[in-house]
């Protein structure tokens, strides 16, 4: 590598920082406030969480016979 | 030579600087985290879900699946070299692609159904028609000079890559070629995920870092510290503004993209095992993340806690996934077995 590609280089990971540096950030309260409310308001949704149930689960093999 | 170890010496000085002022910025916003904040969150108990379905057809080691948009349908890729596609109520093969590598990592459904991508150690994406009579591939997008680690339609005619060559690439399915190359990783990439705009997606790699990337401009916008390790696994949280990662320092994080750093750790001392996968439950609440341990353990993602663990696997998680309509999650595993729970 010569020593104008290592340039190149910094000069490049300096600008890639500059953007990193110029983010807006909001706390982390606010933030983790916002992620703990969607999961509250979407949880009845949530089959997994909830359950699903016996005669309407997808992946359960039905008891009775059907005629096709 | 003179002038450029200067010059060397003020940019390092500034690059330097620049990181001081992201991590005070971080700093000054961090004034609490999850586990505080979820403090009036109830618990959610226990979560013991039931094996539904075990499904056998590969013959050798499972490395990936994907559910379809259709929540019924699902993919799983094998390095028996075939890919099956699966109807998940029947527990019935629909299709079997062959593959011309063997050697495969990643595998993803297009969101029309219509197409499938595979990829490994053969460095090549390739995508094919499943809908037609038989199986038919459509496109060998090679460009990449490392392995494929994971792929992602955003339709039919475009789709993400990520490569053991350090890049993560946009393709352009109508042309066969690459229309963006997405640089900044200075490790292997593992894994990706699409934001459900797709304006953005996120990268985690080798490097212990994850990225957040504009996919229409193709610059890095994000970069987010923390692992130790390598990073196997990212997903999306479903409200988009946070992602939960996998990494093999045993531990799994969520980030939130606006705070712009780690807001939990999901880790436990007696969990010693690298984490291979991870995927979430529709309301974000529980995160499934698999294990080397042959476990796929549930984190409660608000509090931190383990609340349950799906056993059964007799040998490596490589991979899980939760359809859309999030009924159910899928765990694949080393074991050449893909199982269904809920």
């Amino acid at each position: 590598m010569t020593s104008n590609c290592n340039v190149s280089n910094m000069r490049r990971l300096v600008e890639q920082l500059k953007l990193e540096a110029s983010v807006e950030r909001i706390k982390v309260s606010e933030a983790a406030a916002e992620l703990q409310q969607f999961c509250l308001q979407n949880a009845s949704k949530d089959a997994l969480l909830v359950g699903v149930p016996t005669g309407s689960n997808p992946f359960r093999e039905p008891r009775s016979c059907a005629v096709v | 030579m003179a002038a450029e170890k200067a010059e060397m010496d003020v940019l390092k000085k500034e690059c330097d600087g620049l990181r001081t002022q992201i991590e005070a910025a971080r700093k000054a916003v961090n004034d609490g985290n999850m586990t505080s904040a979820a403090g009036s969150a109830t618990e959610v108990g226990r979560v013991q879900l039931k094996l539904r379905k075990s499904l056998k057809g590969h013959l050798a080691k499972i490395y990936s699946m994907h559910w379809s948009s259709d929540s019924r349908s699902m993919i799983s890729a094998s390095q028996d070299g075939k890919l099956l596609v699966w109807d998940t109520h029947t527990g019935n093969k629909l299709v079997a692609v062959p593959l011309k590598s063997a050697w495969v990592m990643s595998v993803a459904f297009a969101p029309s159904g219509n197409l499938v991508a595979s990829g490994g150690l053969d460095n090549m994406c390739t995508v094919s028609n499943i809908k037609a009579a038989s199986p038919k591939t459509l496109r060998e997008l090679d460009a990449h000079t490392g392995y494929l680690s994971c792929c992602r339609f955003l339709s039919d005619t475009e789709i993400l890559t990520a490569s053991g060559d350090t890049t993560c690439c946009l393709w352009d399915l109508e042309t066969g070629k690459q229309k963006i190359i997405f640089t900044n990783h200075i490790g292997d990439c593992m894994s990706l995920a699409l934001s459900m705009d797709e304006n953005t997606f996120v990268s985690g790699a080798c490097d212990s870092l994850a990225k957040l990337w504009d996919l229409r401009e193709g610059t890095c916008k994000q970069t987010f510290s923390g692992h130790t390790s390598d990073i196997n696994a990212i997903q999306f949280f479903p409200n988009g503004n946070a992602f939960v990662t996998g990494s093999d320092d045993c531990s799994c994080k969520m980030y939130d993209l606006r705070s712009d750093q780690e807001v939990i750790t999901y880790q436990d001392g007696s969990l010693n095992a690298g984490v291979t996968s991870v995927s979430l439950s529709n309301s974000g609440r529980l995160v499934f993340a698999g294990y080397d341990d042959f476990n796929c353990h549930i984190w409660d993602s608000l509090k931190g806690e383990k609340v349950g663990v799906l056993s059964g696997h007799d040998n490596r998680v490589s991979c899980t996934g939760v359809p859309a309509d999030g009924m159910g999650v899928c765990t694949g595993s080393w074991d050449s077995f893909l199982k269904l729970w809920n």
